[in-house]
Formats: C-alpha cells, structure tokens, sequence
C-alpha cells in the first residue's frame, strides 16, 4: 500500500543542491514491521517525512493506496496526516499543560468527532497503548519518559490511522523503557493490524523489525 | 474545527500565561476606556447645550430690530427701534405661526427692602410663559394682555439677590428705576442658558414697561413660536417678506431687522460639540492604537513560543485554517475581553468625571457599540499577521524548532 517510485528528494541550499534522496524504490504492505534505518544525515528522516505526507518529492511518485500523494496540496497532505497516519515522536511533543486525556484526544478536534465518541476512543487508544488508568487525568508532565511516549502512542492511536511512523521513539528512553514502547509496537502490529514504521538510528532497535531498509547517502542498500 | 473546540483553545491559551494576557489585555482596557470616557465626554457637553436651548422654548424664531443708520452712522445691530406691536399683531396672523410674543427688555437697578440688583427687566405679554416654556412656582405670571398696572413676576436668582434664598415674597414691594412694583409671582428655575441667565430676569406687564420705562412704543424681540419644526424656515421667509412690506423697505439687504431661528443655533452649537466629540475621542484612539500593537506584539511571541505546538498539530491533520482560526480567536478574545473591561472602566470614568469635575457626560448605547465594533476590529487586524505566520509555518521545521 506504501509505494515510493523513484523518488528524488533536493534541497536548494544558495547555489548548492543537495540531493538528499536519490532514485528511491521502496514497498512497504499493510501489516508489515520495517525499521529504517541508516547514519544521520543519510536521508532517512526525510524518506519518513515523505511517507509521513509532511513533505512531498522533487520527483518520483509517492502512491499511497493506490494515490499519488507527491501532487497533493497542504491542505490535501493534512487530510492524509489525519486519516492514514499516526506520529510518534522522539521528544514526545506532548502539551506540557494539558491532561493525558486532552492530549490524546487532541487529533480529534481536526475531524470533529463528536464530543461523547472521543472520550471512548481516547480510552480505548490508551489501553492500547498500555497506560494504567490512574495515570489518565494527570498532567502530561507529570509524567515518565516512558509513560509520556506512551500517550504519544495513545494519541497516534486514536483516529485509528493505518500507519504508525515512530521516529525515533526510544531515543530518548533508557533502554528498558525503550524495549517496553518496542513491544506495544510489536503488539499494536501483531493485534491490530497496524503497519509500523520505525526510523532509527540504532541497529539493535532495528532489528526488533520483520524487516530492515538501510539507507545511505540518500540511497537504498542491501546492508550498512 | 468546531467552535466548541476552538471556544476551549482559545481559553486554555489565554490563560495559560495570565501575567502576560493581563499586561497585553491592560492596554486595551485603556485604550477602549478613554474612548468611552472622552465621548462620554463630549456627548454630555452636547447634551446639556442642546437641552439649554431647547429651554428657551421649541420652535422658536426670534425677530430682533436690526441696525439703523443716521447720515451712514451705524447704532449697532439690535439697537435700532423698527419693531412694534402692530408687527406683532401682524406675525401672528401668519400662517403656522402658534403663539407670538412681543417683549421689551432693558437692564435696570432693581432694588427690594436692603438689597439691590442689576438686572434684566422684561415687558411681557402673557404669551411669554407659552412661547419660553416658562412656569410659575409661587404665585402667578403676568395674565392679563392689556394690563399696565405695576406687578411684577421675578425669577428665582434675582428673589434670592433680593430677598435672600427660598422665601416668598408674593406681595413685597420692589422697586424699577424707582418706580414700585408689587411682586406677584416667582418662576420656576430654568438653569442657565449659556447665551443669558434665564434665571435672573424681572417680568412685568409689556404696557407698563412701556409706559412707565422706556417711554416708546418699540420692541426689543418678537418671539414667535411656529407649529412645527419643518415649518419654521417658510414661517422665516413670510415673517422677513411681511415685515419688509410693513416697513415699507424694497431692498431686502437693507432689512431693519433680524430673525434668529432657534433650529440654526442648535445646529451650530452641535456642529461645534461633534467636532469636539471627534477630536478627544482621535486622541484617545491613539491610545487604542498602542493597544493594538501590544496584542500583535504578543502573538508575535505566543507563535515563536509555540513553534513546536504548531508543528505537531499539522502533523496530526490541522490545516492553515486551522491554525490561523486558533490564533486569530486568541487575539480577538483578548482585544474583546479587553474591550467589556474597557467599557467598564470607562464608564466608571465618565461616572467620576461627572461627580468630581462637575462637567456633564453621557455614555451612548452607540459608543458602546463602536467600541465593541473597534476592539474585536483590532483583534482581527493586529491578530491576522501573526495568525497568518503560524499558518503557513512548515510542519517539518516547526517540529525540530528548539
């Protein structure tokens, strides 16, 4: 359902053009487990930025459900973002002042759920996500690290979207929390059909994955 | 976005730094307060010219002579001795003309018991309580047209300069360039005018005046009241065509006469309080202004601040709609919430200038209105470029923004 053909992706820096992505193919089916993976500035943000409709290619085709998502306009690329995909973020991007509740509910306003509706899916995202119930009504920084990437998980959960794309998500974390969060990606993946993509730096994380694409100087290679 | 939601967004901004929403708020509250109190202001002083000259009467035309000249001496306006009685009669045989009344007026010694005043004396007919709205409040006014006897109606201030304050002096004797006079009425206080005190002023019968004063027959005002205000300027032009003919002058540039129409003098007297009016309410628009400035300033901020927020609700399907919606309610609350302070304030100004500074005001329902109007305009002018900034920030960087 993720398809990238040949997508070139340049940044136009002064006089310089930097080619961050070059000819990249890539298929990614529902339901699969992938990590990205590669050195920093190889390009693997971007490719995520790109599947993640954030941003679109200088050229190549982006088909996303059979849609060509490359030529889609802000507000089209923002429909996507709400419907299709779920972030999860390596510093959490949390609203420090609002409960565990509102923050998850918070995607909910963009597609104007009704009011009683959100509440039930905020809990139920929750519960996948695997945050105890006590924690719900409590400030999002009053929290752990590892609880809070929890309602980061809860609140990509909670539209229900396809396609779960965590960047970096236990960077942050100490390894055991870090392996916690792994594990509700593995069980989302395995009990709800998600598809998670997992951008990450570190070999160990990405083996966790069903399948691994490395990436290096803007391009796809068979290992690192 | 629902407005439920974008309601919640809103409040839970501006609350969330309250120091700041506060200080951005005060200068609002300022700016809409001194436009409510200086128009308040300038309404009152209107209100209180307009209603000095509506007690001079209504739908009052005022003939004075004019002035005469003697071998190209001119005596002066209103110094002339054109107008008489027959003129008078003559006006009010007019059409639309209500009530006429002819006075002759002059200033005398007047003296009681130990005091003595100078003071307006006026040769009335009974018309005159009519046509000047003129009523008593101890005794009666002069009633009978052709009466020369030696009565006299008084006005409040001058019993009070002779009397002393609140007595009665129905049956007192006074006496009029030393001729006495008994006082048979005392009139109810009108306030002053701004033109004369109303107040100071001794009525007796016009024959007496007349006859005992003056020693001729002419007039110093006709004041003729006409029906209704849309006839007044026609009921001008026959009174100057009448007396003209009466006068028996061709050129009406050398008219003896003069007609003074109540209706101009009301209209100049608020062209001058509305040029007023918008002059103290431009000064306290700057201030306004200033106020504006500070809610830009502080969105500007609010955006920076939030840099990161914005990213990250882009990223879970906001669109540039809704961001700048967010952002621009967050301005026109606080421009809004300051405008209700501000009329508050301002209006409590206005209530304390009347108090203590003694100067009349008034708050209009319209300067109410306009203030309401002027301060969620400003939120919407000084929140539109922060707003737009917000909108078209790129998701990708605002989410990196440290």
């Amino acid at each position: 359902m993720i398809s990238l053909e040949n997508v070139n992706k340049i940044y136009q820096l002064g006089d310089n053009q930097i080619k961050v992505l070059q000819d990249v193919n890539l298929r990614i089916k529902k339901g699969e487990f992938v990590a990205i993976t590669g050195p920093s500035g190889s390009g693997k943000s971007t490719i995520m930025h790109i599947i993640g409709a954030l941003d679109t290619p200088t050229s190549g085709r982006y088909l996303l459900d059979g849609q060509d998502v490359s030529s889609f306009s802000d507000d089209e690329l923002a429909d996507i973002r709400r419907d299709k995909i779920g972030f999860v973020f390596q510093s959490f991007n949390l609203l420090s002042r609002s409960t565990v509740l509102r923050n998850v509910m918070l995607p909910l306003i963009y597609n104007e759920v009704s009011l009683d509706k959100r509440l039930i899916m905020a809990e139920a995202a929750l519960r996948a996500a695997g945050l105890s119930e006590d924690r719900w009504n409590h400030l999002s920084n009053q929290l752990s690290g590892g609880q809070m990437q929890r309602v980061a998980i809860a609140r990509a959960l909670v539209n229900n979207p396809a396609i779960i794309l965590a960047d970096e998500p236990t960077g942050n974390l100490d390894s055991k929390t870090g392996q916690i969060v792994l594990e509700t990606f593995r069980r989302l993946n395995k009990e709800n059909g998600h598809t998670i993509i997992l951008i990450t730096h570190e070999i160990e994380v990405a083996r966790q994955a069903d399948r691994i694409i490395y990436i290096k100087d803007g391009q796809i290679v068979d290992s690192l | 976005m629902m407005i439920r939601d974008l309601t919640q967004e809103t409040f839970l901004a501006i609350t969330a730094n309250k120091t700041r929403t506060s200080l951005t708020m005060l200068g609002i509250v300022i700016g809409i307060g001194s436009v409510i109190a200086m128009i308040s202001v300038g309404q009152g002083a209107q209100k209180s010219i307009e209603s000095s000259i509506q007690s001079i009467g209504s739908n009052l035309l005022m003939v004075m002579p004019g002035s005469t000249r003697s071998g190209g001496v001119s005596a002066g306006r209103g110094n002339a001795k054109t107008l008489t009685s027959e003129d008078a009669e003559a006006i009010s045989k007019l059409n639309k003309v209500k009530a006429v009344s002819a006075e002759a007026s002059s200033r005398y010694q007047v003296t009681a018991k130990n005091n003595n005043t100078n003071t307006q004396v006026i040769g009335v007919m009974p018309e005159y309580a009519t046509v000047r709205s003129i009523s008593t409040d101890l005794g009666n006014f002069i009633k009978d047209k052709d009466s020369s006897g030696r009565v006299a109606v008084i006005a409040p201030t001058t019993r009070d300069d002779l009397f002393g304050t609140s007595t009665n002096p129905i049956g007192q004797k006074i006496s009029i360039n030393k001729i006495n006079f008994t006082v048979i009425g005392v009139t109810k206080a009108k306030g002053s005018s701004g033109f004369s005190n109303q107040d100071d002023s001794v009525f007796i019968p016009l024959k007496t005046a007349q006859l005992y004063l003056s020693g001729s027959k002419y007039l110093s005002t006709i004041s003729v009241q006409v029906e209704d205000q849309d006839s007044m300027s026609v009921v001008q032009e026959n009174i100057t065509e009448l007396l003209l003919k009466q006068h028996k002058i061709s050129d009406s540039t050398k008219a003896d006469f003069q007609i003074v129409n109540q209706a101009d003098i009301a209209a100049t007297a608020s062209s001058v309080t509305g040029t007023f009016t918008s002059l103290l309410a431009a000064i306290a628009g700057i201030s306004l202004l200033v106020g504006g400035i500070g809610i830009m300033n502080m969105m500007l901020t609010t955006v920076t601040e939030r840099t990161r927020e914005i990213g990250l609700r882009k990223s879970i399907g906001a669109k540039r709609r809704d961001i700048s919606q967010q952002f621009l309610a967050e301005a026109i609350a606080l421009t809004f919430l300051g405008g209700l302070l501000g009329i508050f304030f301002g209006w409590l100004a206005s209530l304390i200038i009347a108090k203590f500074a003694n100067v009349a005001t008034s708050v209009s329902g319209f300067s109410i209105l306009l203030a309401f109007g002027v301060s969620a305009g400003i939120g919407i002018v000084f929140g539109y470029y922060p707003a737009q900034r917000a909108a078209k920030l790129n998701p990708i960087e605002a989410l990196r923004y440290e």
